[in-house]
């Protein structure tokens, strides 16, 4: 899996870090830090994450497209 | 009256709070608009926005005209009654920076990031076990009806607030009817005007009397007899930067966090399975494809947000937004529930989709004020769709609409009465 | 047929039959490809990069990979959809003949265009002095193998790192520094960290922030020699205070180049700050006349904004990259009223020492600044900056919800300063002058910066004096 989130966007909600708190962290009060290649076992985890951004900052892509091949 | 008044008062009438949304649909005409003396209404997604972002807008229930009114009149639009609720002591809901940032991060400092990471997360198999143990049980019981509010969707959020606070579950009981009347007792519609709804706002004070003496009473003995869990350590830090809360306002914060705590995911995940069984087709997709259960309990949440506003809001000075001037010193309460369908923000607003794309919905709030139980409340929401969905089969609807609870700020069913064929075995 | 039906026939054509190749393959490249993909376009991509690695997320680099959390080369970016291009990686650009439409690679092969897409970006800028460059133990930080190799040096636990430059990477990597309790001088020329960008007054705020977390800050002051070991390794700095310190890992954060030597000869208007281009995203030409088939978007590109007197700026921020690579990719596969202009509100964060730094704007635009909410002195604050009476710039720490507010008013060119909020006013809220230095100077190179009228202007040199 990959995981970018966009911290212009991100303003510190924090909903997701509890969520998929291996791939997600907060620094401080407001500041995210992510684990942008998650291992596979956290798709339960990133899904509900991303669902929970109330302005969607976080794009994650669950699985390759067609057109790659590296994971 | 004006038009925008009649919708506001209809909005808020009890016949109709299955469905207010087309009330709002006609006060979206106007996207902030005058509904009372000295209060607005926003139904506009942008406005919204903007209004929620802007530190001209005051949470501080001293600056809202709504609780200078004589809670005697009880005006359709009055809401002393919930500012009334949490204690003498203004909690943070009903604060402005500093102070709210301050009882904010006393209070998320022992159960969110980054001082406590694992707080929530490590709930998660206790919830799981809840919503098991609940199904179960309604399974023991025989037959093939239950009620989604009393029998699931109330027993696991209650549970899970009592153990993180440090509430002791064997008095949910009474704390459990408390509540109740608190909340059938803050009407802000025309039916509390009447007889019944009159007494029924007596008794919601005297409740909350009550459950503020309970509270209190708990929180000095966590003073004496410091416990493990988020109450007692709210008002025992030491280690902090903002250093523990006094006990009266930990009394008055502790209260906003087990009603909050608890009341608005029971209406969320009871909303869930409302609006999952009216669309059987949804049913089908999420056994298909789980991963899109997420996405699905935020659509809900934009269809039937579980907190439609909190009226505790006013401006500090004249704001010009959506083409209106708020006066200063007039409260202004932002619909979540109506903004959240705004058609020029999301195109088919009356349409669940599980797929929709982009879905940037306030039912969680916006800007400082958001909520802070989100987290909580989604693990808890997932696991019990997840479960419910895996685990009860063939799923119909008794009655639609089902009956609704009184409040119109905390909405959600009274009842949800449920069909099935079976209830299979935990995992 | 009408010259309408004409020109749409003609998109529709390109969109179907069209050569489109894109030279830079990191996030503008990648999310340009995926635009022109969503918006019809079926014809042959190519994409160039100089790097042998797919495009990945670098903002990762200087925190969470540093710190040892995330491993160099495991920030790839998600793709949001396929693109179906031609990846030529690991090979590099080193020419461009407009004339007969092909990009020359550092291999030997020509890449045929009708259409092209610069998006070639920034490089660190290396160490002034070539001896002292072949040290061991002295990094830039820009690409992932750069991160790499910074990271093991930071795990092995070197007895002190020497950060030069404190803007807002070597910043970041100060923060990274003592969150793993290593020791750390960082130093700058300038009066204080992040000067450049936001100006002396949050300079001092930040130099604060950096000392109380235990950080050897020196400002004022220029790093003039390094020495090594008979290894070759780096160990001693000494400064230009006269100060010599023992340092066993040193980060050169001396600012970016803009890769634009590859574009010598081709007569566009390319110079220190980047290739100019038009709203658009389209380049001009040394003359100053808009190219038709050549665009440009990320960090190397230089356009008018309307919001800054239609100044040309260079935004070296991730909407850059983003949001002008998708305006590009638009604008690459439309004609006429159909292009869109990329305008964006500049907006910009970075995370360290605790505090989320988040701003919107340009900040280095205006002259005077004034906090309007919070607390100056607890790190949680906002403040708005002026020029000629009009706001131009917000900048938050730890206050990020509040940030959009600003950003409102800046695109309605609202007053400055702004009516005081309802609540929260700092303790002193009185508009001051917000001490930017003189842009010539050597450091101080904000990440946005407006470079005048000119298409072509070249600005000042920026080599360190000789000593």
């Amino acid at each position: 899996m990959r995981i970018v989130v966009d911290l212009n966007r991100c303003l510190g909600y924090a909903q997701c870090v509890p969520l998929a708190p291996e791939v997600l962290q907060l620094q401080g009060e407001e500041a995210l830090a992510y684990d942008p290649n998650p291992d596979d076992s956290q798709r339960q985890q990133v899904a509900r994450a991303v669902a929970s951004c109330p302005v969607q900052a976080i794009i994650a892509e669950m699985d390759p497209p067609a057109d790659r091949t590296t994971k | 009256m004006t038009t925008a008044e009649t919708a506001w008062t209809e909005a808020m009438r009890y016949e109709n709070r299955h469905d207010p949304y087309r009330f709002f649909d006609e006060l979206r005409k106007t996207p902030v608009v005058q509904v009372a003396d000295k209060v607005y209404v926003v139904t506009g997604y942008r406005e919204l926005l903007q209004l929620a972002h802007d530190p001209h807008v005051s949470s501080d229930i001293s600056k809202s005209p709504i609780s200078a009114q004589p809670a005697a009149h009880a005006q359709p639009d009055v809401g002393a009654e919930h500012m009334q609720a949490y204690g003498r002591e203004p909690s943070l809901i009903v604060s402005d920076p500093a102070r709210h940032d301050k009882q904010r991060r006393q209070v998320m400092r022992h159960f969110a990031p980054p001082h406590s990471p694992n707080v929530i997360p490590n709930m998660a198999a206790d919830i799981q076990s809840l919503c098991d143990d609940s199904l179960d049980k309604i399974k023991a019981n025989g037959g093939n009806v239950f009620d989604v509010v009393d029998d699931y969707a109330y027993p696991v959020p209650v549970a899970v607030i009592c153990q993180i606070l440090g509430v002791p579950l064997k008095d949910e009981p009474t704390f459990h009817g408390w509540i109740f009347d608190f909340m059938a007792g803050a009407d802000m519609g025309p039916d509390a005007a009447t007889e019944e709804g009159q007494a029924r706002k007596q008794k919601g004070k005297e409740s909350t009397a009550a459950l503020t003496a309970y509270m209190a009473d708990l929180i000095h003995g966590f003073l004496t007899e410091p416990k493990d869990n988020v109450l007692s350590k709210l008002v025992n830090d030491k280690d902090g930067p903002d250093g523990p809360m006094t006990p009266q306002e930990a009394a008055a914060n502790a209260m906003l966090l087990l009603i909050a705590g608890h009341d608005s995911t029971v209406n969320t995940i009871a909303h869930c399975v409302l609006t999952l069984l009216r669309h059987p087709e949804s049913i089908e997709l999420l056994h298909e494809r789980p991963e899109l259960i997420p996405k699905a309990i935020e659509e809900v949440l934009r269809l039937q947000s579980a907190v439609q506003f909190f009226p505790s809001r006013s401006v500090t000075s004249d704001i010009e937004v959506g083409g209106t001037v708020i006066p200063a010193g007039s409260a202004v309460h932002l619909l979540y529930g109506a903004a959240n369908r705004d058609p020029r923000r999301f195109p088919e607003p009356e349409k669940f989709d599980v797929q929709r794309t982009d879905n940037q919905h306030v039912g969680w709030g916006r800007g400082v004020h958001s909520c802070v139980g989100g987290p909580l409340a989604r693990l808890e929401v997932n696991i019990a769709l997840e479960t419910f969905l895996r685990r009860v089969e063939n799923p119909r609807l008794v009655v639609d609409p089902p009956p609704y609870r009184v409040n119109q700020v905390f909405r959600g069913p009274l009842h949800l009465e449920v069909e099935f064929d079976r209830i299979t075995d935990q995992r | 047929m009408s010259t309408q039906s004409l020109v749409d026939e003609l998109v529709k054509t390109f969109k179907a039959q069209g050569r489109i190749v894109i030279v830079g393959a990191s996030l503008a490249g990648l999310r340009a490809a995926e635009a022109l993909r969503d918006a019809g376009f079926t014809g042959s991509l190519t994409i160039i990069g100089d790097e042998v690695h797919e495009p990945y997320d670098r903002p990762p680099l200087s925190k969470q990979v540093l710190k040892g959390w995330v491993p160099a080369g495991n920030t790839k970016l998600p793709r949001m959809r396929e693109v179906n291009a031609d990846w030529r990686l690991g090979v590099a650009a080193t020419a461009l003949d407009r004339d007969n439409r092909e990009v020359l690679l550092a291999n030997g092969d020509k890449v045929p265009y009708d259409r092209l897409l610069i998006a070639t970006g920034v490089r660190s800028r290396q160490w002034f002095n070539p001896e002292e460059a072949k040290l061991k133990g002295l990094f830039t930080l820009r690409t992932s193998d750069d991160a790499a190799e910074l990271q093991a040096a930071l795990k092995a636990r070197p007895k002190r790192v020497l950060i030069v430059g404190a803007g807002f990477i070597g910043s970041e990597m100060a923060s990274v520094c003592r969150d793993l309790g290593l020791d750390v001088t960082v130093a700058e020329r300038s009066s204080a960290p992040l000067v450049g960008a936001l100006g002396g007054v949050i300079g001092d705020i930040a130099a604060k922030m950096q000392r109380d977390a235990g950080v050897d800050l020196r400002t004022g002051v220029a790093v003039e020699a390094l020495e090594g070991d008979a290894d070759g390794h780096v160990r001693r700095a000494k400064l230009s205070d006269g100060t010599t310190l023992d340092v066993d890992v040193v980060v050169a954060s001396l600012g970016s180049i803009r890769n634009i030597e590859w574009l010598d000869g081709a007569e566009l208007a390319t110079g220190f700050w980047g290739v100019a281009c038009d709203a658009g995203c389209r380049a001009f030409d040394i003359n100053g006349v808009v190219t038709d088939n050549i665009f440009v978007a990320g960090d190397i590109a230089r356009a008018p904004h309307v919001l800054y007197e239609y100044q040309f700026m260079s935004i070296e921020h991730v909407d850059a990259a983003v949001l002008g690579a998708r305006t590009a990719a638009h604008n690459m596969v439309n004609l006429g009223r159909a292009r869109r202009p990329h305008l964006p509100l500049p907006q910009f964060w970075s995370g360290q020492f605790g505090v989320n730094i988040k701003g919107c704007g340009v900040c280095s635009f205006g002259d005077e600044i004034v906090f309007t909410q919070g607390s100056v002195e607890d790190l949680r604050f906002a403040a708005a900056f002026g020029k000629n009476g009009r706001i131009v710039g917000a900048i938050t720490f730890n206050h990020g919800k509040w940030l959009e507010y600003y950003g409102a008013m800046i695109e309605r060119s609202a007053p400055f300063p702004p009516p005081p909020p309802g609540y929260d006013q700092p303790a002193n809220a009185e508009p001051m002058s917000a001490r930017f230095p003189d842009p010539r100077e050597p450091t101080g190179l904000p990440d946005v910066v407006l470079t005048g009228h000119d298409p072509t202007s070249r600005g000042a040199e920026f080599r360190p004096k000789s000593r």
